[in-house]
């Protein structure tokens, strides 16, 4: 009965063995942490951190898990470690400095505030089955990329590190009406690239 | 956003500002009344409000996402 897990266990130290599948983790776990600590020494240190911490605790790995979902859950740790540490990551002024972001929310709506007719959204499939188009993660990493990097860190900060609004707001030296606006464009961006990008191309055929 | 005085017809730029702000913060029970008057009668902002929900869904899964590997 214990044979399956061993085999596992051999699967994943084989992994580890592969440079290109290191290489592969390491450079997915650095833009990771870049994007939330905007800095490249910072998200060195905490990738390098969470690999040694990963193989330290080696044995503790069950394989319930994917092996790249347990590194990265172990390197969200040391973001978040980072993040608290930092006092302030940066300013009102960098935050807001970005007009032509309200531009393009406005330019969504007409003059009564009503969708304009090409850009009213359009319906989506599940979940489940936008998850399981291959390109999916590549399309949304790219819309991501596409936002203007303090509101892709906003986004992060809350929805991917699930920090609290108000442990946000404290870190960024913002009120909580900055971070719902904030939030607002930056989903309402992806939203409409998701939509533009991806799913749209699929309707395509009729 | 504060949306002060009573029951009030929401634009749809103001009812996709609260399907926003209600994932990270609890509505008013004023604003969650007029954003669903304003829902029952606009399927767009229905689905915007879907949508969001589902980004913040998927984000959570981002960290495993494999680049089609």
């Amino acid at each position: 009965m214990s044979a399956e897990p061993a085999n596992r266990d051999e699967g994943i130290l084989q992994q580890l063995q592969s440079p290109a599948f290191l290489i592969d983790l390491r450079q997915q776990m650095l833009k990771f942490a870049i994007l939330q600590l905007s800095s490249f020494q910072l998200a060195e240190d905490a990738v390098q951190e969470a690999l040694a911490s990963a193989y330290q605790h080696i044995d503790s790995f069950t394989g319930r898990a994917a092996f790249k979902t347990w590194v990265f859950a172990i390197l969200k740790n040391k973001i978040i470690d980072l993040i608290r540490q930092k006092s302030r990551l940066m300013t009102m002024s960098e935050l807001f400095n970005d007009e032509e972001s309200e531009l393009s929310i406005d330019a969504l709506f007409d003059a009564s505030g009503h969708w304009h007719k090409y850009e009213a959204p359009q319906a989506w499939p599940s979940p489940e089955e936008m998850l399981e188009q291959q390109d999916f993660w590549i399309i949304f990493n790219a819309c991501l990329n596409h936002l203007p990097a303090k509101y892709a860190q906003v986004f992060m900060l809350r929805e991917m590190i699930e920090l609290s609004s108000d442990e946000i707001c404290e870190k960024l030296g913002i009120t909580v009406t900055n971070l719902n606006v904030l939030m607002y464009r930056s989903r309402t961006r992806l939203r409409e690239c998701l939509e533009n990008k991806w799913l749209l191309k699929e309707d395509c055929s009729c | 956003m504060v949306i002060e005085g009573g029951l009030l017809m929401l634009t749809c730029r103001q009812a996709t500002q609260l399907l926003s702000e209600r994932l990270d913060r609890p509505l008013l029970f004023l604003e969650q009344t007029n954003l669903q008057i304003h829902l029952l009668a606009c399927r767009s902002c229905r689905r915007y409000g879907k949508q969001v929900k589902t980004l913040s869904q998927l984000s959570k899964e981002f960290k495993n996402f494999d680049e089609g590997k």
